[in-house]
């Protein structure tokens, strides 16, 4: 594999030179997410595909870690791990089946468990690297517990692969519990916020929480009586096809998020009181999700998402008038902050310029 | 800035006994839990207000004086150790909980508040915080920040990094950064994870905004007791490939189990060569079910005894046994040093084997306890400093250790930190052009290099002359690193 680095080293060594940007691409699926589509429009700019790096690198099911190589495809990799009754606990979305593992935690987007199990960026252990000169570099490890050196590989999670290229991805993977069950109930939002907050507050096995037009779903993971124990005493209607209804919540294939209207996703506190914004909702992670399929002004979103303690993101635009930025605004001292930190891993901007915040 | 000059601009908002220049005063500070390294600084401040951390800070900042922070100083790498020539900011009067918000699952805390207080004033509400280091009595949640702290818990529940949810940080440049949200994430870079385990080279944390979790109903924990220790090294991979993933799973060999046994009377086997602790939490279903499969598998491990706890009291006192480790060591032996090395848990067996041939080629006794679910292992070397040279031979014998667990895949610190105590060992782990990214993202922050210069990574020029050689599993060393 090491003459597909070379490449890789050499692409970067080129456009560093010529200060042009290199996009990197992964599968593709998430090419509508951030700025620009992922493009810049400047002068000499190349794609670099990642999936021409692919495979398992490491993979011992007792140790709970894999090591794996940034083009490896998501689909791939969920099998391998599933052979032997593992999972990513973080349940990215695919959004297509090209979708790589190197995207998916550059994205650092995490699907229905998150609430529960945790985020993309909460299992990875540890990367390798290329950086803005093309130095191949290894941070934190393949072990759970490891405080040498800065926590690098976190902070390339969801940093839109504006940083570095990522080659290798050691993750933290997790048991498939023995058995899910999904139960809905009808009530009202307010309601089901309460009533989300109130079940995390308690030891009870929800792995899932969603809640849309008037009815809250859920799904109960775990042992067989643990999850028995917590239906009895929640209620609801068993949902039968429970797999393909969270499928469809991870993928945005629910009919939700076919509406055409741009997508905006709020991520704000839980206990947030229902959120009186123009269009549809569709919430999601126990409160702390909000989508929003709207055509109200960016700011007026944006302040609703701050005043609820969060951000908003404009995920999906669905058409090319939305202008707007996709991500939330930083305050003037984090964005200082960002700016340096790009300049030490990418010091001719070549790594997706744009595609995050404009000034880096 | 004179150390008068600087005492008087502190003075200028800070009260009289707010800032200490004494010999006598600064005394106590002079060292944390790594009581081997000890420096007296030239100023401690103790503010009591954000307001007068930032101030402090702006003072630091125009006259290019080093500051090193302090939470409650149980940190056992050296973290705060102070500067000679530096403020020392000790945060300890920071110890409000600020608020509690049992709906939302949180708790907002300045940076003093013990990490124990945390979960006693979430108790009411059923809730806690997970991350229990052993020294929860008395460190503090800012400390925990600076060191990503674990516990013997952090198999299923995370560790720091995984439970806080927003920080409030003054840069050495006098700029307040929230990082973090009321959210499950936050727009731009993971600062958070970032800032966690950056062991006060970034910032300081005035804020810290915990994830509190519900109190699980029941715990019940299985001793199991092996008369070979790679027995027990296989019985955790097979709990593990059960899929099961215990609340905490803990290792100790026998000098251990004996040192322990003698004052704490935990009723553990004196026969075996390890003691496996692996309990389980959760709902009384869970627990039950999980109870019974453990147990099956430590049988099937060839486990030589198994008792589960019957009740709290039991259950209690087989932990009894574990916690006191670290106090049984300093029992049995003058000094003892605790080494915090992480490996793959396949490689314990080979790695045990080879403490125990340095153990003899060193004449040194060594006692191993190993948090076994999540590979993180404690050798404490029991020594002498009376005897001359003794020090010296012991973190010879620790180092060894140390690039033992990077050569196994491993990493030179789980949960301690780098601090000035393995700050050498990094040359091993790490090859120049990381270490100069690490410097790099200190320079993002810090460009002046104010915050507790000299710890955690070290300079290239320092490897060079330490000699070590890189290490990372198997690879050459590196040609392009200068060597005097």
């Amino acid at each position: 594999m090491q003459p597909v680095i070379d490449e890789f080293t050499h692409a970067i060594r080129l456009s560093a030179e010529n200060r042009a940007p290199l996009l990197i691409r992964g599968g593709g699926s998430k090419d509508f997410y951030g700025n620009l589509g992922g493009a810049t429009g400047r002068t000499g700019e190349s794609i670099l595909e990642t999936g021409v790096y692919s495979g398992t690198v490491d993979y011992e099911p007792t140790e709970l870690v894999v090591t794996v190589r940034a083009g490896t495809r998501l689909a791939d990799l969920e099998r391998e791990l599933n052979g032997c009754h593992q999972m990513l606990s973080f349940e990215p979305p695919h959004f297509s089946s090209n979708t790589t593992i190197g995207g998916c935690v550059a994205a650092g987007l995490s699907g229905p468990r998150r609430a529960s199990a945790g985020a993309v960026r909460d299992f990875v252990l540890g990367v390798r690297m290329l950086d803005g000169k093309g130095e191949d570099l290894s941070f934190g490890g393949q072990v759970m517990k490891n405080v040498a050196g800065y926590d690098i590989s976190r902070l390339l999670a969801g940093s839109m692969g504006t940083l570095g290229l990522l080659l290798e991805i050691s993750l933290k993977v997790m048991p498939m519990p023995a058995r899910e069950l999904t139960l809905r109930m009808e009530m009202d939002e307010a309601e089901a916020i309460e009533k989300m907050n109130s079940w995390a507050a308690k030891p009870l096995p929800v792995s899932a929480t969603c809640f849309h037009g008037g009815e809250l779903t859920f799904r109960l993971s775990g042992a067989e009586p643990a999850v028995r124990a917590a239906r009895e005493r929640l209620g609801g209607e068993e949902v039968m096809d429970g797999t393909a209804f969270w499928e469809s919540v991870r993928e945005q294939t629910h009919p939700f998020f076919q509406s055409g209207m741009p997508l905006w996703r709020l991520s704000v506190k839980p206990t947030t009181w229902p959120l009186f914004l123009p269009g549809k909702q569709f919430m999601e992670w126990g409160g702390a999700l909000r989508w929003f399929a709207s055509e109200a002004d960016a700011p007026a979103i944006r302040v609703a998402a701050e005043k609820a303690g969060g951000h908003a993101t404009l995920f999906r635009r669905n058409g090319p008038s939305h202008q707007a930025d996709a991500f939330h605004p930083l305050p003037p001292a984090m964005l200082k902050i960002h700016r340096r930190l790009k300049e030490q891993f990418d010091p001719y901007h070549i790594f997706n310029p744009g595609r995050m915040y404009a000034e880096i | 800035m004179s150390s008068t000059a600087l005492v008087a601009s502190l003075r200028a908002f800070l009260p009289a006994e707010a800032v200490l220049y004494e010999a006598e005063d600064l005394r106590p500070y002079e060292c944390d839990g790594l009581s081997a390294y000890r420096q007296t600084p030239l100023i401690v401040a103790l503010p009591g207000t954000e307001e007068e951390v930032l101030r402090i800070l702006k003072v630091c900042h125009a006259a290019k004086t080093p500051v090193v922070a302090r939470g409650a100083g149980t940190g056992l790498s050296g973290g705060a150790l102070p500067h000679a020539h530096g403020v020392l900011l000790s945060l300890a009067r920071l110890k409000s909980i600020l608020e509690i918000d049992p709906a939302a699952r949180t708790a907002r805390v300045q940076p003093g508040v013990r990490n124990l207080a945390i979960s006693e004033a979430a108790m009411p509400y059923g809730l806690y915080y997970a991350p229990d280091p052993s020294s929860q009595i008395a460190c503090s949640i800012g400390g925990n920040v600076a060191e990503n702290s674990g516990g013997v818990h952090c198999l299923k529940y995370g560790l720091t990094v995984h439970n806080i949810l927003k920080l409030r940080v003054i840069t050495i440049e006098g700029e307040i950064l929230q990082i973090g949200s009321d959210g499950l994430d936050a727009p731009g870079y993971d600062l958070l994870a970032l800032m966690t385990g950056s062991e006060g080279m970034l910032g300081i944390v005035t804020e810290v905004t915990v994830k509190l979790i519900p109190r699980p109903e029941k715990a019940e924990v299985v001793m199991a007791a092996f008369d070979d220790i790679r027995k027990a090294g296989d019985a955790v991979a097979n709990v593990i490939a059960a899929g099961i993933i215990p609340a905490g799973m803990e290792m100790m060999d026998r000098i251990t189990t004996h040192a322990v046994e003698e004052f704490v009377h935990a009723g553990y086997n004196l026969e075996a060569a390890a003691i496996l602790l692996c309990e389980s939490d959760g709902t009384a279903e869970e627990v039950s079910e999980e109870i019974r499969r453990i147990d099956e598998i430590m049988e099937s491990s060839g486990a030589m005894e198994i008792r589960a706890s019957s009740s709290e009291v039991e259950r209690l006192r087989f932990w009894a046994g574990r916690k006191a480790a670290f106090p049984a060591a300093g029992r049995v032996s003058p000094d003892y040093y605790c080494m915090d090395g992480t490996i793959p848990r396949s490689k314990l067996s080979q790695v045990l084997s080879g403490i125990e041939a340095l153990s003899q080629k060193y004449g040194l006794r060594c006692m191993n306890v190993f948090h076994a679910g999540d590979g993180n292992l404690h050798p404490l070397i029991l020594y002498d400093a009376s005897k001359p040279g003794e020090l010296e031979l012991t973190e010879e014998f620790g180092e060894k250790i140390l690039h033992m667990c990077v050569q196994a895949g491993g990493t030179i610190t789980g949960e301690h930190g780098v601090g000035v105590e393995k700050i050498n060992q990094m040359c091993a782990q790490f090859r120049p052009g990381e270490l100069e990214m690490f410097h790099g993202v200190k320079a993002a922050f810090d460009p002046e290099g104010l915050l507790n210069p000299g710890k955690a990574v070290p300079t290239l020029r320092r490897c060079a002359e330490h000699g070590a050689m890189h290490v990372r599993r198997g690879e050459e060393k590196f040609p392009e690193l200068p060597r005097f």
